[in-house]
């Protein structure tokens, strides 16, 4: 019985062959949108995370503020402001893990015959904590090094790829602005930044040894930011008041003057990043499931064509004993294969789309069960809920009338 | 005599026309016993497939009663008829009504399909009865491959696929020519020597003369009622 009306939906489905394919087409692109859209926004939610925990947890950046003495104002960073020893106090206070001053720039790095310009990061063996980076050869340097501004440096993947090819970089000597360096470790992969900068492509090396050697810093003891991280990210909130409170008190700033200095926190900026592709991927979802609907109202319209057309069929086979769900479930059967197939190809050209579109712009594409599922469940109820009104209003002809019609 | 297969009582039907309500079947009065062969005859709208379609349980009367196997008709749901259309009536139309993506052999066995049957059992059924018609070797052919005559034998096959016991055939030599038509006749001869009970719509005096007892409508009305002539002398 199920046999025959599959076969029975199949005979009707292929006797109007073109018909059948362009209905069916609606759902593809449907689905096959839905598919791309979802693979595009959960591979972009996966490369933000990735993002995110590679730039560290429960981090706040200071930065030297303006100097608001000449009357105009400068980029942030340009002014020397914050000190070392703002660092360390900052560090005393409670609930701070660990304190970072950095001094970046870039510089021209020469090994051999090899020359790459890079971005050079003065910091304190802190930095690598605060990142979460890792040294995966050679060691990190020490507080000693940065105290006797000894010519180390770390170096990141890319930087060394492009400095050392296939050699080991650990014990070879690089010259950073004609000063030579000896290369203590090579850090970890880190991929893209925050702001799509290749992370790797960078090279550490002590805070005084950068100014000193690298930046020739015109006021030592200075530094253009500092990362701070916190033990929990609850407790955020309350460190950024008594970071303030403590860095107005070391600045001597008056009570309704502006601070000399900016304070963000990175992980809520990161977060609200998360939140807004979180955000703009159930919008695509959204915007691709319309198709969707639009292919089940494509269904609708050509069941109920189909059920004008096949008046007579269906008087005649209510003539012989056709009971009304007889007639419904045939019409439903037929929209829902209609749906099912147009889901499984679209299914294969959103997949097909994804993988072109990451092979072509390079971007993550994930497609998950889930959205494979999703799909497929969507197709089957857009099939019964968009199929269920023709199929009805055939199971409710009246026999004569149905036979009569011409 | 046995009880009435058929029994209708005050028998109206109206259409709902432009021009207002119009009558046509008015207060028919008539009995049919198991194993009778009825001819309707009456010239052209005087309501005989009108009469017919409420028989077969198609449509539905407007007023009066019809008691089929001493049921009431109206009484029963769109399902119940449907049960009814399937097992105890067969329909023979005159223009065939055959599904013309189907091959003759799914046509006769549609029926079946509604019965609720297993696929063997349908095939088996259904080439029984092509066999029955003489359509065999056409089993697998489609509907607009055959003649008019053959087509008609193939609606008949599916009309008695489900032996029914009631076979209803609004005028089913209409369309064909008289030997084709005589044909026809003879399979209704020998099914109506079965036992199977049968009411025929016919224009055609020599059609009517196979059927035991004719009844004729004039507008409407019920008019006639006997035994055909060969009946009375037997
Ligand atoms: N659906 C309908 N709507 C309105 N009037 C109808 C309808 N069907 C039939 N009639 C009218 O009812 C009357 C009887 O029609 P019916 O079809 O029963 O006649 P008939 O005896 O079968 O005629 P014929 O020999 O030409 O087939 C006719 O006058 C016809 O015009
Ligand atoms: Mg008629």
């Amino acid at each position: 019985m199920k046999l025959a009306m599959l076969a029975e939906a199949w005979r009707a489905m292929g006797a109007n062959r073109l018909r059948t394919l362009l209905t069916m087409l609606g759902m593809v692109i449907g689905v096959g949108a839905v598919v791309l859209m979802m693979a595009i926004g959960q591979g972009a939610q996966y490369a933000i995370q990735q993002t995110i925990s590679a730039m560290g947890s429960n981090l706040f950046i200071l930065l030297s503020g303006h100097t608001a003495s000449s009357g105009v104002r400068s980029a942030s960073g340009s002014a020397h402001t914050l000190t070392v020893a703002d660092a360390d106090a900052i560090a005393e206070l409670p609930g701070v893990a660990a304190v970072a001053p950095i001094h970046p720039g870039s510089a021209q790095v020469v090994y051999g015959p090899n020359n790459w310009n890079t971005a050079v990061i003065g910091s304190t063996p802190a930095y690598l904590d605060v990142r979460s980076w890792p040294v995966v050869s050679g060691q990190a340097f020490t507080a000693s090094d940065v105290r006797s501004a000894t010519r180390v440096a770390l170096i990141g993947q890319t930087a060394a790829e492009n400095l050392f090819g296939d050699e080991d970089p650990v014990g070879k000597t690089i010259r950073i602005q004609q000063s030579p360096f000896t290369v203590l470790g090579v850090l970890g992969l880190k991929g893209q930044g925050m702001d799509g900068r290749d992370q790797d492509d960078s090279i550490i090396t002590p805070l005084t040894t950068a100014q000193r050697s690298v930046f020739g810093a015109q006021f030592p003891g200075t530094v253009r930011m500092v990362m701070v991280q916190t033990t929990t990210q609850q407790i955020m909130p309350q460190i950024e008041k008594s970071m303030t409170a403590l860095l107005r008190q070391r600045h001597r700033t008056r009570e309704g003057q502006e601070s000399d200095f900016y304070l963000r926190n990175l992980t809520s900026v990161a977060d609200s990043a998360a939140e807004s592709t979180r955000v703009m991927s159930m919008l695509l979802g959204a915007i691709a499931s319309v198709s969707l609907l639009v292919g089940g109202i494509g269904i609708m319209n050509i069941m109920l064509v189909s059920v004008t057309e096949r008046t007579r069929e269906i008087g005649i086979r209510m003539a012989i004993g056709a009971r009304e769900r007889d007639i419904l479930l045939q019409f439903l059967l037929e929209a829902v294969i209609i749906s099912v197939a147009g889901c499984f190809i679209g299914l294969l050209l959103g997949i097909g789309c994804a993988l072109l579109t990451e092979w072509l712009t390079d971007t993550l594409v994930i497609i998950s069960a889930s959205s494979v599922l999703v799909a497929f469940g969507v197709a089957a109820t857009v099939g019964i809920f968009f199929g269920y009104y023709p199929a009805l209003k055939a199971a409710r002809m009246d026999p004569i009338e149905a036979l009569r019609y011409q | 005599m046995s009880t009435p297969v058929i029994r209708i009582t005050g028998l109206g039907k109206s259409y709902q026309t432009a021009a207002g309500l119009f009558p046509a079947l008015k207060a028919v009065e008539m009995s049919i016993t198991a194993g009778e062969f009825v001819a309707v005859m009456g010239p052209s709208g005087s309501g005989k497939s009108t009469f017919m379609n409420i028989l077969g349980c198609l449509d539905k009367a407007t007023t009066g009663q019809y008691e089929l196997d001493g049921r009431s008709v109206a009484e029963l749901s769109r399902d119940e008829l449907a049960i009814l259309r399937n097992r105890t009536i067969g329909f023979v139309f005159q223009g065939f009504n055959l599904l013309q993506r189907m091959t003759l052999l799914e046509n006769v066995a549609l029926p079946l399909v509604y019965s609720g049957l297993d696929h063997a059992e349908r095939q088996r059924r259904a080439a029984e009865m092509l066999h029955k018609v003489g359509l065999t070797d056409k089993a697998d052919s489609l509907p607009s491959q055959i003649s008019g005559g053959q087509q008609q034998r193939v609606a008949i096959a599916r009309a008695l696929v489900n032996r029914p016991r009631l076979l209803l055939a609004d005028e089913p030599t209409g369309n064909l020519d008289s030997r084709t038509g005589d044909e026809i006749m003879a399979l209704f001869d020998a099914l109506n020597q079965e036992g199977i009970t049968i009411v025929l719509v016919t224009h055609e005096p020599d059609i009517a003369q196979h059927a035991k007892r004719q009844v004729r409508f004039h507008d409407g009305h019920l008019v006639s009622d006997q035994l055909t002539p060969h009946e009375v002398a037997a």
